[in-house]
């Protein structure tokens, strides 16, 4: 699936920090990853693990204050994000990277037509006359979907339903035809018919054109289908990261592991309550010691509430943050159980 | 069904909004007012003359005439001690006194909208120094401010600008004086226009629309006054429509202690206040403008809660 021409972004321990009343928040703190051009990577893990502070680190869209990106590389097609000045990263955003976030109900202007923001994306950065423009906005709707899209370009977000909505956040993400495309939870506010929708447009539309996709879910079960590579996360860091496949197969990490047996399978009995992680997603402003999952893991020892765990090497591909992670590979692998 | 019918065919949430300001009893009444009076000060005046010969300054050459008639056929509102025809007059004077109100208004628009979109929008410390000048300006009486305003650049001080302004409607110091009071009022009437839209920009510009509108990159600017200031407009266009009520009654107030409107010009408020001299043997003359003039300021003020009610954000459905 992957042709690999090419590294498109490449993150190298990424810290993010907010200045909160309740103390520093470490919301990203020291996350890596490589995404190839063409490539799809999931982000995945709990409310609150930094899934979006990672994103939006990335586009330089974190509010400063209270925030800060204190540590790291981004380096975007060569370019380091962080060194670029503010009218040099507005160049980047909507133009060659782009963002569709959860909720398609708020995420369009409710006081503008659909028209106007469509068009006001490609005047910004193609350099559209108010006509091609207007044409583009169109063909961009037929694209993602839109029945009859000459006539509903200049309805109001109101008037459209929640899948329809999102839709048109894709057509706007993609009318310049952006190189990285920064999915954040994009179905999660939709029903499962439609989620299931706008999945396969995204799959479909990124194969067409090519796009590499950073794809962010808090379930497992989305990112299955579509995603090349996984990175997992928990409180900021990177828990695992492997091959889609691989981290299915052969999870090395109890946090993917519980992650992956509260995925509902369609075998599913129904009525028969869905396996949940014990406990809540840790307060990031105070973490402990050790392993931040060392509370809620039912195979923690001593070792992990003292000793922060160490980031294991599995294979070439395959790493996990855990001092148990060889044993709990083995387990994975072959009948260790 | 029927609001399914509605959603295809494309209703904005203006129109609604209309809908709903239609069904207020009150608030057509005062639209079909305003609406009478704008049209009565444009074309009244022109077409007194044209019929009977009068000006809202002509004063009759024979003597005997130059005293106050009570009502008739010829002056319907009778006439002042100087024998002027008083509809004229209140006609005349209601072209300045919605011009007060309107200009003003305008003045106070774009001032406090810029202000407020600017200071929500940057938040932390701009905000604060720049919502606390408003706190101070606040604490300052405006009509003490309106009368120093009117004192220091009134007459041989008025400021070249404002003179140039005015040259462009003819001129001359009592013009003068009337575009001096478009501004004085206009700029001590925009401070709560400024807090009006902050808060409304505060309470948006956490919304995802605006970081959406960001992740395009589309500039500050455009995001404020694009983005931002036409979802703000609803609490803007309320307010704009109380303000030019109140801008009115100020002129009127200042009118009436001879700081504001000055003869030969003249304002319900100044009319109001030659009529008050009388007010024993000649009522009319205060009876008239001030009724006008009270039957104006509670029309826009029926019309304003009306347009408060039709587009109260309770009712508005996204
Ligand atoms: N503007 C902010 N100010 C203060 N703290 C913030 C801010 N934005 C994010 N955080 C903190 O950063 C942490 C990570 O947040 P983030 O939004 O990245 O989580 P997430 O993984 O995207 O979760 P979700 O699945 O709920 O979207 C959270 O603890 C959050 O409280
Ligand atoms: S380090 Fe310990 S607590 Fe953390 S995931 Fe591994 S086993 Fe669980
Ligand atoms: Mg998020």
């Amino acid at each position: 699936m992957s042709e690999t021409n090419g590294t498109i972004l490449s993150v190298n321990d990424l810290r993010t920090y907010f200045q909160t009343e309740d103390g520093l928040v470490k919301a990203v703190d020291g996350i890596s990853f490589e995404l190839e051009k063409g490539e799809t990577l999931g982000i995945v893990g709990e409310s609150g693990s930094g899934k979006s502070v990672t994103n939006l680190s990335v586009m330089r869209l974190i509010p400063e204050p209270p925030g800060k990106i204190v540590n790291g590389d981004i380096i975007f097609d060569g370019i380091d994000v962080r060194k670029l000045n503010i009218d040099e990263i507005r160049k980047l955003r909507g133009k060659r990277m782009a963002m569709i976030f959860q909720d398609p109900m708020t995420s369009l202007n409710p006081f503008l037509k659909i028209s106007t923001q469509l068009m006001e994306v490609t005047q910004l950065h193609l350099g559209h006359s108010k006509d091609q423009a207007y044409q583009h906005a169109v063909d961009m709707l037929r694209t993602v979907g839109i029945p009859a899209p000459e006539k509903r370009v200049d309805n109001y977000p109101h008037e459209f339903s929640g899948g329809m909505r999102q839709r048109v956040m894709i057509a706007m993400a993609l009318s310049c035809e952006p190189e990285l495309l920064i999915a954040d939870e994009p179905t999660t506010a939709l029903d499962v018919t439609i989620q299931a929708q706008i999945l396969e447009l995204i799959k479909d539309l990124k194969t067409q054109r090519g796009t590499s996709v950073i794809f962010i879910t808090h379930d497992l079960g989305v990112v299955a289908g579509m995603t090349d590579k996984i990175i997992v996360m928990y409180a900021g860091k990177v828990f695992e990261s492997a091959p889609t496949r691989e981290l299915f197969k052969n999870p090395a990490n109890p946090y993917t592991k519980g992650l992956l047996k509260s995925v509902p399978d369609p075998a599913h009995e129904e009525g028969k309550a869905l396996y949940q992680i014990p406990g809540l997603p840790p307060d990031v402003a105070h973490l402990p010691d050790g392993c931040p999952f060392a509370e809620r893991c039912d195979r923690a020892e001593d070792i992990c509430t003292k000793e922060f765990p160490p980031f294991i090497q599995i294979n070439e591909n395959h790493h996990s943050l855990c001092h148990f992670a060889k044993e709990v590979y083995a387990e994975s692998t072959g009948g260790g159980e | 069904m029927a609001e399914n019918k509605k959603v295809v065919k494309g209703t904005s949430l203006w129109k609604d909004a209309w809908k709903r300001l239609l069904k207020n009893k009150l608030a057509v009444f005062g639209m079909i007012v305003i609406a009478f009076m704008v049209v009565a000060v444009i074309i009244g005046p022109p077409i007194i003359y044209w019929t009977t010969g009068f000006t809202p300054d002509y004063i009759p050459s024979d003597s005997k005439l130059i005293k106050s008639f009570p009502p008739s056929l010829q002056h319907p509102m009778g006439t002042d001690e100087a024998g002027r025809d008083l509809l004229s007059r209140v006609l005349q004077g209601g072209r300045i006194s919605l011009m007060v109100g309107i200009i003003s208004t305008l003045v106070s628009l774009i001032v406090g909208v810029s202000y407020g979109a600017i200071a929500g929008y940057m938040g932390g410390r701009i905000d604060n120094v720049m919502m606390r000048i408003v706190d101070i300006l606040y604490a300052i009486p405006y009509i003490l401010i309106v009368i120093v305003l009117m004192a220091a650049f009134g007459g041989e001080n008025t400021p070249d600008w404002i003179a140039a302004i005015s040259n462009l409607f003819g001129g001359g110091a009592g013009l003068n004086q009337i575009f001096l009071l478009f501004f004085a009022l206009g700029l001590v009437s925009w401070l709560t226009m400024a807090r009006v839209v902050r808060g409304q920009i505060l309470s948006l510009k956490n919304q995802e629309f605006v970081l959406a509108a960001q992740a395009t990159g589309v500039s500050t600017m455009k995001i404020i006054f694009k983005h931002l200031v036409p979802n703000a407009l609803g609490p803007v266009i309320v307010y704009a429509t109380l303000t030019i009520p109140s801008v009115m009654l100020t002129e009127a107030f200042l009118s009436f202690l001879g700081i504001g409107v000055q003869a030969p010009y003249a304002s319900w408020g100044s009319l109001c206040a030659d009529g008050i001299k009388n007010i024993a043997i000649y009522p009319w003359q205060l009876i008239f403008p001030g009724v006008t003039m009270a039957l104006t300021l509670f029309s826009l003020n029926f019309l304003g809660d009306g347009i408060r009610d039709a587009l109260d954000p309770q009712t508005r459905k996204f």
